[in-house]
Formats: structure tokens, sequence, C-alpha cells
């Protein structure tokens, strides 16, 4: 990817103390997401966790668009947007969801979860800085993430992890599978029989 | 300056069709599931079949008393509607309806999967609304909002990757530049599949478990009043019109006809529309509502089989002519 990058990489100097309106935008749009996140993981209520998580997520979109990327964005809405925070919703409906405070939304690992998730972000600022040190993208000009550019990277550069990826989410389907019928009536034949396959057709 | 009139003009005459055609679409209904039923309703406001009652109905519904119930979310209750609404907004922008530069609110390269996402985000307007009422009944709409959903989302994608295959290319313009007459039996299964998942997506009859009003009220919007409620139905004849539009571009062939294509373009393209719409209606009117297992059953055993066998037709007849 790099490669592609580096092919759109303007002759003239960068610096980061002349920015331009997309950059500008760009920062702003980056507080309020960071700020959506922290929400996420601090608000006390449940629905509203989730809520923010659509508002820090919409937020990741509008960055990818600014970038230029524009097939990103489109499906990290129809994605996480659309589907993910729909599901989380789902569940929380489905069990427990209160409307206001709940206290026992709180975990003791909290300070546990901080430093692996400190870890984990500095690993990726590492990777991403160290990768694109000298790349840059004329957010100016045409879209250099669009969807022909990206399908072509995608399935000539990148064609084995992209296919590693789908076999590994396919059996990750068919564990789930494996997993909600392990539950079938010859283990428990109390339970109503229209339980199982209720649950596997509903997913 | 004259970019930003531009743009400025197209917003314009995108927000004034935002605001006409769901209106037209919801009088239509009335009148059409009126005399289906032979039961006329009201036929003297303004003279000729009362259509002056659409304008008596809104201004009713703006004298209301807003309420929001006293255990609700307040915040996220009175956020759902926008939710629920401008998303359809967004959607419009990018549709096509007539072949030249200018007949299009905004070109957007991944047309296809911009008006999909941006449609899913809708959804989450009936979530908030379920959720926020305080209300058993709207809970139960919520859920049943969120399975349905999570059922027909994939169908729907999958016969619009079809006709991407297809053309070639995902944008909503260049999908219509590589028409051909023969798409339109080779897309059929395709078509019906969007159209059908299309309807659940927006809970419309025979798909309207979430708001069926005989078991739950009206799901989600039970608590809902004036203004905030005209923003919902508002919501599902805007769902309408963009799910009829959609198809019409998609599976239909949007401004191409047997002839006139050139300067009338526009004229097919509403016409397929408006042809759609009428279909919906009339789907509301002449059949039950599926029960829950029966929607999922549909929607896992029927259609995304359907849709998958779609694509592999595709595939293979764009192998074969290439």
């Amino acid at each position: 990817m790099s490669a592609t990058l580096a092919q759109a990489a303007l002759t003239a100097p960068q610096g980061f103390l002349s920015p331009n309106g997309v950059e500008i935008a760009f920062l702003l749009v980056g507080i309020a997401t960071l700020g959506a996140a922290v929400m996420t993981v601090t608000t006390r209520q449940l629905v509203h966790a989730a809520l923010w998580l659509v508002v820090a997520l919409g937020g990741l979109a509008v960055e990818y668009l600014l970038l230029t990327a524009e097939f990103i964005a489109w499906v990290q809405v129809l994605i996480y947007v659309g589907s993910i925070v729909v599901l989380l919703l789902f569940g929380l409906m489905l069990t427990k969801a209160p409307i206001g405070r709940s206290p026992d939304a709180d975990s003791g690992n909290r300070w546990v979860a901080l430093a692996v998730a400190v870890a984990a972000a500095g690993t990726l600022v590492w990777v991403v800085v160290d990768a694109f040190r000298t790349s840059w993208i004329d957010l100016d000009g045409p879209a250099q993430g669009s969807t022909k550019v990206s399908g072509e990277i995608l399935f000539r550069h990148w064609v084995l992890p992209f296919e590693a990826l789908s076999v590994l989410l396919l059996a990750a389907l068919v564990g789930a599978i494996v997993l909600s019928r392990k539950s079938a009536p010859d283990d428990a034949p109390g339970d109503a029989p229209a339980a199982a396959p209720r649950e596997t057709e509903s997913r | 300056m004259n970019d930003a009139l531009d743009v400025a003009v197209r917003l314009v005459v995108v927000f004034v069709v935002f605001l006409v055609l769901p209106l037209v679409v919801g009088q239509t209904e009335h009148k059409v599931m009126a005399h289906m039923q032979g039961r006329l309703g009201p036929m003297y406001a303004g003279g000729f079949h009362g259509w002056a009652q659409l304008v008596a109905d809104g201004v009713k519904f703006a004298q209301k008393e807003d309420i929001v119930p006293a255990a609700a979310d307040r915040r996220i209750f009175q956020l759902a509607p926008a939710v629920a609404l401008l998303p359809y907004l967004l959607v419009l922008v990018v549709i096509p309806i007539g072949p030249s530069e200018g007949a299009v609110g905004q070109v957007v390269d991944a047309g296809i999967f911009f008006v999909l996402a941006v449609m899913g985000v809708g959804v989450l307007g009936s979530l908030m609304a379920g959720w926020a009422s305080a209300n058993k009944f709207s809970l139960l709409g919520g859920l049943r909002t969120a399975a349905q959903l999570l059922a027909y989302e994939l169908p729907m994608l999958l016969a619009a990757a079809s006709v991407a295959m297809a053309a070639g290319t995902v944008s909503l313009p260049g999908i219509l530049n590589a028409f051909h007459w023969w798409w339109l039996p080779w897309q059929i299964v395709g078509a019906l599949v969007f159209f059908v998942a299309g309807l659940a997506e927006l809970q419309r009859p025979p798909f309207d478990m979430p708001v069926a009003d005989s078991e739950i009220i009206f799901g989600a919007y039970t608590e809902y009043t004036g203004l905030r409620f005209a923003l919902f139905l508002l919501a599902e004849y805007a769902g309408i019109v963009v799910l009829c539009g959609l198809t019409t571009v998609l599976f239909l062939g949007g401004w191409h006809g047997p002839w006139g294509a050139d300067g009338l373009g526009w004229v097919w393209t509403l016409l397929k529309t408006a042809v759609l719409a009428f279909v919906v209606i009339w789907l509301r009117v002449s059949y039950p509502r599926l029960r829950e297992d029966q929607l999922q059953k549909l929607a896992w055993t029927t259609l995304i089989p359907l849709a998958l066998a779609q694509i592999a037709l595709t595939g293979i007849v764009k192998v074969a002519i290439s």
C-alpha cells in the first residue's frame, strides 16, 4: 500500500505548521472522535455507551473521508454503525438495558484494561508511523482511496491476507453455529424443543 | 462563487424533492387504500378527492402537544426522529434521475455502499425510540426492528453486489451507463430479493411485525405525539421513495426507456419509481402480516440462497460474455 501512496507523494516539502482547511477539519473531527470514545468507556449508562460508540465510529468514517479513502469510509459506516452497533443494541435490549445509571456497569479490571488499551494504541501508532513515515497524500486532489484503487491494491498486492482473513471469518462463523447448536434437545430433554432451532435461525 | 451557487441549488432541489415526494406517496397511499378497501374516508376537503386533508393533517400534527414520558430518557427520546429521518435525505442526494451531469445531487464514487450504509443508520432511530420510551411495547418494537434489520441487511447487500458485478462499478450513474435491456431478465431474481428485503427494512406490511398495531400498539413509536410522530411517519414514506428509486436505478434501468430517453430520462425514472411505490401500497392492503419466525425463515432460507444464486448466475454470464 505504501508503494502506491508513495507514488502520489508530493515533491514539495510538507510541514505540520502550515495546516490547510482539510487538516484542521481532520484534527477537529479527531478530537470529537476521541471525546466520543472516552465517553463510551466512562459513561455509566449502558445504552448511552453504545450510542457514543456510534458517534466515535462515525467520526472515524469522516476521518477516512477526509483522507480521501471514500470506499473505506462507507464500508466503515455499513459494517460498524449499521450492523455491529445494531447487534450490540439488540443484545443490550435483550438482556438488561435500564434507563438511567447502572451501578454495576463498572469493572474492577479498569486499570488493567487501561494498560492494555494504551499498549495496543502505542503499538498501532508505532506501526503506522513506521510504515508511512515518508508517504504523503494530496488531500485536495482527486481521491486516491477510490473503490477502483482500493480494489486493485486489495486483489493484486494483498490477495493472500485477504483470503486468509476470509477463511478465518468462515471458521468463526462455523464455530458460532457449532456453539449455538451444542444445547441440542438430546442434552436436556426437559427444554422446550422449539427453542434450540429458533436460536440458530435468528442467530 | 459559481460552484457554491451550483451546490446550493442542487441541495435545495434535493430538499424540496425530499419534502414533496414522501407526502405525495403518503397521500396516494390514503387514496389507493381507500379505493381498494371500499371505504373512502375524507372526500370533501379541497374539492377533488379530499386532497386538502393532507394539509389539515399537517396542521393537526403541528398543534398537538409534544409529550415526553416522565420515565423516558429525554435527550435520546427527542433525538430519535431526526436519526430516523435524516439518512433518507442523505441517500436522496446521490440517486441519479437522468442521464446528464446535472440530474444527480452529488456523484459519489462508491454509490451503492453509500446508500446501503446510510439507510442502515436510519434504523438506529427506531432502536433509540424503542429503548428511550420506557415502555415495554416500545422495547419489544425496538427488539423486533433490530432482529429484522440483522436478517434482511445481508440479502439486500448481496442483491446489490450482483448488479455491481454485472456493471463492473459501484457508482450509481456508472451502473446506469452500463445498463442494457437484457439485464432485466438477467437480474430479475436479484431485483425481487432487493425489493423484498428493502420492504422488510422499512418495516412495511407484510413485514410490519415491529409496529404491529394489534399486538404492540405501534412498536417503537407508541409514546410519540405531534411533530415527532409526524417525522417518523415522514421517514417511513421517505424510505418508500428511496427504496423504489434505488430499485429503479439498480435493476430497472433508471432513465433508460423504450423511447425518448434523451430528453425525458427523468420522466422514466419518476414513472418507474411511482409504479414501484404503488406496488408497495398494494402489498400493504393485500397481504397479511408475517409472524416473527416466518420473517426470519423467509430471510435466511429463501432470500439469502436466492441472492447467492443470483450472484453465481451473474458471475457465469459475466465470464461467458467477456
